[in-house]
């Protein structure tokens, strides 16, 4: 703010004439999106916190339980793969409120406005920021979960509890541990365009991720475990153990299935209020 | 081309629009004035599609605002100058609405120069001063050459300079045939950029008629006088078409004569005349008269939370 000033004497008073064809594609609103996630700084930092957490706690619980190891019957039921990549739980925390802040951010600023007078059929713009979201988070995740998986295994392969990339299951772990981050992103922004608030949306992103499970707690026994299959993370990480326990969890594909559903059942319902309400 | 007709919007119990019927045409600036709360933004976000009516219609350039398929071609719009991410700067701002409608690159480069950005460009628009902002506004306005532009507030925050350029700027687009709409809650301000005025008041249509006019109809010229023979002299005036008044400080304030006519029949009468001037009718005086019972009853109801951007300016 230097050099600016109101007076700067050369400014023309006439706007050059534009007469281009245009028109409004989905093509063309993922662009834009595109734009704008690169320059939201926000966006940035959520996405490196997430490999962070991804990385970090994933290394830290695999050397904790290289130290102390499983014995006699607990042998059986552990599940190196996801010890290594434990940090999924936290990185949740870090797309989801990405999810929230894409589109909270703008109803907060008022530029939600703006791009609605540009784009006034209104859903392109949220289908463009559910594209990139997922893209990114995966693109992030994957490469993270990876490499992380292949740390916590020779760090556990010390005990011989390791697994490698090639066993049964282990593949499908990995790449769901991705794809449960960029579904609970989806979330994220659904619960945030419903919301239209940053801290509702967080709320209620942690209420279904986190608070549900809680609540099913207090269940009886088996009551407890066979509502709590359906909740959303409960649901969702099924496809993020090489053995999920049928008494508490769904089948790792089915699960998955489950969790999408939810992420869709909030979109849509997004999506109706975006479309019809005023912006 | 806006055309809007019996437009109405309620928020729950409170009516922001009661029936409004106006047309904004091409090739002038149309003032939009009314005290603040009076629904102006309210009408304009209706304008943009951005509220949906409660009933009543609006079509810009011949079709609802939503249903244009390149709707910057169509319509420009600026409600509130902040509405920018802080961090993101005023180029990729700019950039990131014209990919929206495929307008290319090299037209952001060229409304930021002719806004007078270019320096600042590259800066976070969270920084910008108001005056700033409102260019930045304008520039995001104008990115697809709009045949019709709505701007809420354009000059507010505008150093002279700034406003000077506005007006020009405005003129001109009208002089190549838009439909330019432009709101404010100050007559004065309006008196020198538009040339049509609608007004309005708790939501209610008040007047649609020329600038010229509405300043004409709504405070008639009046003649202060003060001579040697101030009794003499409203006597000698006194006439069915004339109404003589006396102000506090002792002079008269005659209304229905010119001055010329005022000065040559005290001169006739032998009258001095000591002080005589042509009162400019206020046009802020006006506007109030015209408006006072809005402003009244606007302080005995609720705003909407939601519209308090248009309280604030």
């Amino acid at each position: 703010m230097t050099t600016w000033t109101e007076n700067q004497g050369r400014i023309p008073v006439t706007v050059p004439a534009y007469s281009q064809p245009q028109r409004v594609t989905q093509a063309r609103v993922l662009r834009s999106e595109w734009t704008k996630l690169r320059t939201q700084p926000s966006a940035g930092w959520a996405l490196l916190s997430a490999v962070v957490l991804i990385i970090g706690f994933g290394i830290l619980y695999s050397l904790l339980r290289e130290a102390r190891p499983p014995h006699g019957a607990a042998i059986k039921a552990f599940d190196p793969a996801s010890v290594s990549l434990s940090g999924v739980q936290l990185a949740q925390i870090a797309v989801g409120v990405l999810g929230v802040l894409l589109i909270t951010s703008e109803y907060a600023s008022g530029l939600i406005r703006a791009s609605f007078a540009a784009v006034p059929r209104r859903l392109p713009v949220l289908w463009g920021k559910a594209v990139l979201l997922v893209v990114a988070t995966v693109a992030v995740s994957l490469p993270a979960a990876l490499v992380t998986f292949l740390a916590g295994q020779s760090i556990l392969g010390r005990q011989h509890l390791a697994m490698s990339l090639s066993h049964p299951g282990v593949a499908r772990v990995v790449l769901g541990s991705a794809l449960y981050l960029a579904v609970a992103a989806l979330l994220g922004l659904g619960l945030g365009a419903l919301l239209r608030s940053t801290a509702g949306g967080i709320s209620a992103l942690f209420g279904l991720l986190f608070a549900v499970q809680i609540a099913a707690g207090f269940l009886p026994g088996s009551l407890s475990s066979e509502v709590g299959k359906f909740l959303p993370a409960t649901a969702g990480q099924a496809v993020t153990s090489i053995h999920p326990d049928p008494a508490s969890s769904l089948a790792p594909w089915t699960g998955f299935g489950v969790f999408c559903l939810y992420a869709a059942v909030v979109l849509a319902l997004a999506a109706q209020r975006m479309r019809r309400g005023d912006a | 081309m806006i055309e809007i007709h019996a437009l109405t919007k309620r928020y729950g119990a409170t009516t922001a629009v009661s029936d409004l019927t106006f047309t904004v045409r091409p090739g002038t600036v149309t003032g939009f004035l009314g005290p603040n709360g009076a629904g102006k933004t309210t009408t304009m976000r209706m304008i943009l599609g951005l509220d949906q009516p409660t009933s009543g219609s609006v079509t810009v350039n011949g079709r609802p605002p939503r249903m244009h398929t390149a709707p910057l071609r169509e319509l420009g719009g600026m409600l509130d100058p902040r509405a920018v991410h802080p961090s993101r700067s005023a180029y990729h701002h700019l950039l990131a609405l014209a990919q929206t409608n495929g307008i290319r690159r090299s037209r952001v480069d060229e409304v930021i120069d002719a806004v007078g950005l270019r320096e600042v460009a590259g800066r976070g628009a969270g920084k910008f001063s108001l005056g700033m902002s409102q260019r930045l506004g304008i520039a995001a306005a104008l990115l697809g050459d709009p045949a019709t532009v709505v701007l809420d507030e354009p000059v507010n925050g505008l150093d002279v300079e700034g406003i000077r350029w506005i007006r020009v700027l405005l003129a001109d687009l009208a002089a190549r045939g838009k439909t330019v709409f432009v709101s404010s809650h100050l007559m004065s301000e309006i008196a020198q950029t538009a040339t049509h005025l609608i007004v309005i008041g708790r939501g209610r249509l008040i007047a649609d008629t020329s600038v010229a006019e509405f300043i004409a109809a709504a405070a008639p010229a009046a003649v202060r006088v003060r001579s040697s023979n101030q009794d003499a002299l409203a006597g000698l005036l006194s006439s069915p078409d004339v109404t003589v008044a006396a102000a506090g400080d002792g002079a008269l304030i005659v209304s229905g004569l010119s001055a010329g006519q005022v000065g040559a029949a005290a001169s006739a009468a032998g009258i001095t005349v000591l002080e005589l001037a042509a009162e400019q009718a206020s046009l802020e005086d006006a506007f109030v008269d015209l408006t006072q019972d809005a402003v009244e009853f606007r302080t005995t109801t609720g705003d909407r939370p939601g519209h308090m951007n248009e309280e604030t300016k």
